[in-house]
């Protein structure tokens, strides 16, 4: 059962919301409140049984029913919805300040008039501040760009994980701004699904002059809850880090942090590219122990003395 | 008494205050406004109306409080329907859609779910918002830092706040008093800037290394930000200060270390160890960064100038590679 604090607000806007939309379908008024038919059904019958002082026929908010469709004819007075709470204004103000002053994302001027109209009626919002503005991204226009025009691409993109340059052509569907970072959310023809690309791991962009057409399997990322997702086939590594190297747990999600001894701290983290995480323990050099996989361990210490090895032949071959 | 109950309850609770031009007893509350009567004591009416109150208080619900003139037993009640009523407003269909779409801004339980209650009571108040609107620029920020909510209302009540924040992870955790101006979100982090009591100077703190809880002290409306302050400037100052930059040769196997070349220039080619590579120039920040890099490149990359970067990349592979026996 859903609790008051979740139900009453509702209860309150819906007399307004009825009354500027009379004969309404019952299905558009559940979905515009995110709630099921039945839901809002049982919502306008107890509204039905609330009124004014009297509690007579014609003191109770009065609802009419016609087929699939609802029309208040007496609202008891509840003629607005109630204003913004503190919470709701600096929620939407903040926001739309953030998109304000971010170029490129909206028309500035369809969102400057919305934020003065909201400022207007729900109060500034001070002392919170979104910067949206991501770093300098060479492929940004382009990409707009083939957004805008529905045009397809082919990049030329650096993936961390493997450290490698591969080429590939894809369909645009959204641009991201997500934690300071802009990303292509497109088709890739190549890997037959979703792909984020990383605007500033972009090397080289073509707009092609053929449309962009995504399949219809090609739905959105969710991407809430952050952009990095625990996958059930990743591998896991168990990695204590000394107070030098604390930071990865801060930059990379781990799944859990142990406080240790002076301020070091054992962290469980997943992976999907073993490459990658050698390459993370054996550039922290003395700040990391690998507790698990030992295999983990044993490949970056074969890649260390191979390292090792030729950074010496080259020494010698230089001398010599 | 079921929840449906409760809620009905609320709605003829506003209804009748909504209507009142005059304060209204609690008692003639009690008598009036159904549900009320359930109350088998006067003790059991009080505790019910307390929590009643301070629900519709939380909701924002504009409910005051004044003496009643020749009324002995206390204080009434009403609401102010200029306070409680959503002013006008009407955009246009870009309006909406910008509206729409910062609704849409924050991953965070709190604040997106405050952005849909915001946006239920637009549409309450006749405006059109699509709530899924197609957009090809869908901006996101993320709010789940625990400290965040009790700093952004500290920040709105203009309250002193204390909390424990480690300055670097590798760092013990320092207690701080601060006059919080505000927070600030600056490259995906959260930072609260204010005047550090301590210090007595303007500082930022990311939000995700405060370590105990935000407590508030002392009273509302006791820090001013000072007019014409530009937080996000402030954030932006002190995030990331330029990396010192210098540059290296290196020698890098061919087809690998695509993360070093693609910052670097090619000078010329050579064979190490039967491996062809090329040798490069490149910029790199400070020397532990451009260390550890290297290092993680294995045998696929190695310094050749300037000698102490090569000592630090030796550095980090005697370490790891002695880890393991």
């Amino acid at each position: 059962m859903e609790g008051v604090a979740h139900r009453f607000p509702r209860l309150l806007a819906l007399v307004p919301y009825l009354l500027v939309r009379p004969g309404v379908l019952i299905e558009e008024v559940a979905a515009d409140f995110s709630v099921t038919v039945p839901q809002l059904r049982r919502d306008l019958e107890l509204l039905w049984m609330c009124g004014l002082p009297g509690y007579g026929p014609g003191d109770l908010i009065d609802l009419s029913f016609e087929g699939d469709t609802v029309t208040v004819t007496f609202d008891a007075g509840m003629r607005r919805p109630l204003r913004l709470s503190g919470a709701e204004a600096t929620a939407l103000v903040v926001a739309l300040r953030a998109l304000a002053e971010t170029p490129g994302v909206l028309d500035a001027g369809s969102v400057r008039r919305a934020l003065a109209k909201i400022e207007a009626a729900a109060g500034q919002a001070d002392g919170v501040v979104v910067g949206l503005a991501t770093r300098e991204e060479a492929a940004l226009a382009a990409v707009r760009d083939a957004l805008d025009h529905r045009r397809a691409l082919h990049l030329r993109y650096y993936t961390p994980a493997r450290d490698t340059v591969s080429e590939r052509t894809v369909d645009p569907m959204r641009l991201l701004l997500v934690e300071g970072r802009s990303y292509l959310e497109a088709w890739c023809r190549w890997a037959q699904d979703v792909r984020l690309f990383r605007l500033d791991r972009i090397e080289h962009v073509t707009t092609l002059d053929e449309p962009a057409v995504p399949p219809p399997q090609a739905r959105p990322t969710d991407v809430s809850g952050g952009l990095f997702r625990a996958q059930p086939d990743q591998q896991v590594a168990v990695l204590t880090l000394a107070p030098d190297a604390r930071w990865v747990a801060e930059y990379y999600p781990v799944d859990e942090l142990i406080e240790g001894e002076g301020g070091a701290a054992t962290v469980r983290m997943r992976y999907a590219e073993t490459e990658w995480m050698v390459r993370l323990v054996l550039g922290l050099g003395a700040d990391v122990v690998v507790r698990t996989p030992p295999e983990l361990a044993e490949a970056v210490a074969q890649r260390a003395r191979a390292a090792l090895r030729r950074s010496d032949h080259l020494a010698r071959s230089e001398a010599g | 008494m079921t929840a449906a109950a409760r809620a009905e309850r609320l709605v003829n609770l506003v209804l009748c205050l909504l209507s009142s031009r005059q304060y209204l007893p609690a008692e003639r509350i009690r008598r009036t406004v159904p549900g009320y009567a359930d109350a088998p004591s006067d003790e059991a009416f009080f505790r019910m109306f307390e929590r009643d109150k301070a629900e519709l208080r939380e909701l924002g619900v504009p409910l005051e409080t004044g003496r009643i003139p020749g009324f002995e037993a206390g204080d009434g009640y009403r609401i102010a329907r200029r306070d409680y009523e959503l002013p006008d407003i009407d955009l246009e269909p870009d309006e909406a859609a910008a509206v729409a779409l910062a609704a849409r801004l924050w991953d965070s339980p709190q604040l997106s779910g405050a952005a849909n209650g915001a946006l239920l009571k637009l549409r309450a108040a006749g405006v059109e918002v699509d709530t899924e609107p197609s957009v090809l620029v869908q901006p996101r920020v993320r709010a789940t830092e625990p400290a965040l909510t009790p700093l952004i209302s500290a920040v709105q009540a203009g309250q002193v706040v204390t909390f424990s924040h480690r300055r670097h992870p590798a760092e013990q955790p320092a207690e701080r008093i601060l006059e919080p101006w505000g927070v600030v979100s600056w490259r995906g982090r959260w930072y609260v800037v204010g005047h550090d009591r301590d210090r007595d100077a303007v500082r930022c703190f990311r939000v995700s290394r405060i370590v105990e809880p935000v407590r508030a002290v002392g009273a509302s409306g006791a820090v001013q930000r000072p007019l014409g302050v530009d937080l996000l400037k402030i954030v932006a100052g002190s995030a990331e200060p330029p990396a010192a930059a210098h540059t290296a040769r290196l020698w890098l196997a061919h087809g690998r270390a695509y993360g070093l070349r693609r910052r670097a220039t090619v000078l010329d080619t050579m064979t190490v160890q039967d491996v062809s590579g090329d040798v490069v120039a490149v910029e790199l920040p400070g020397h532990d960064v451009a260390a550890r890099w290297i290092a993680g490149l294995g045998p696929d990359a190695v310094v050749l100038e300037p000698t102490e970067l090569a000592t630090a990349v030796r550095a980090r592979l005697l370490a790891a590679a002695g880890s393991a026996g």
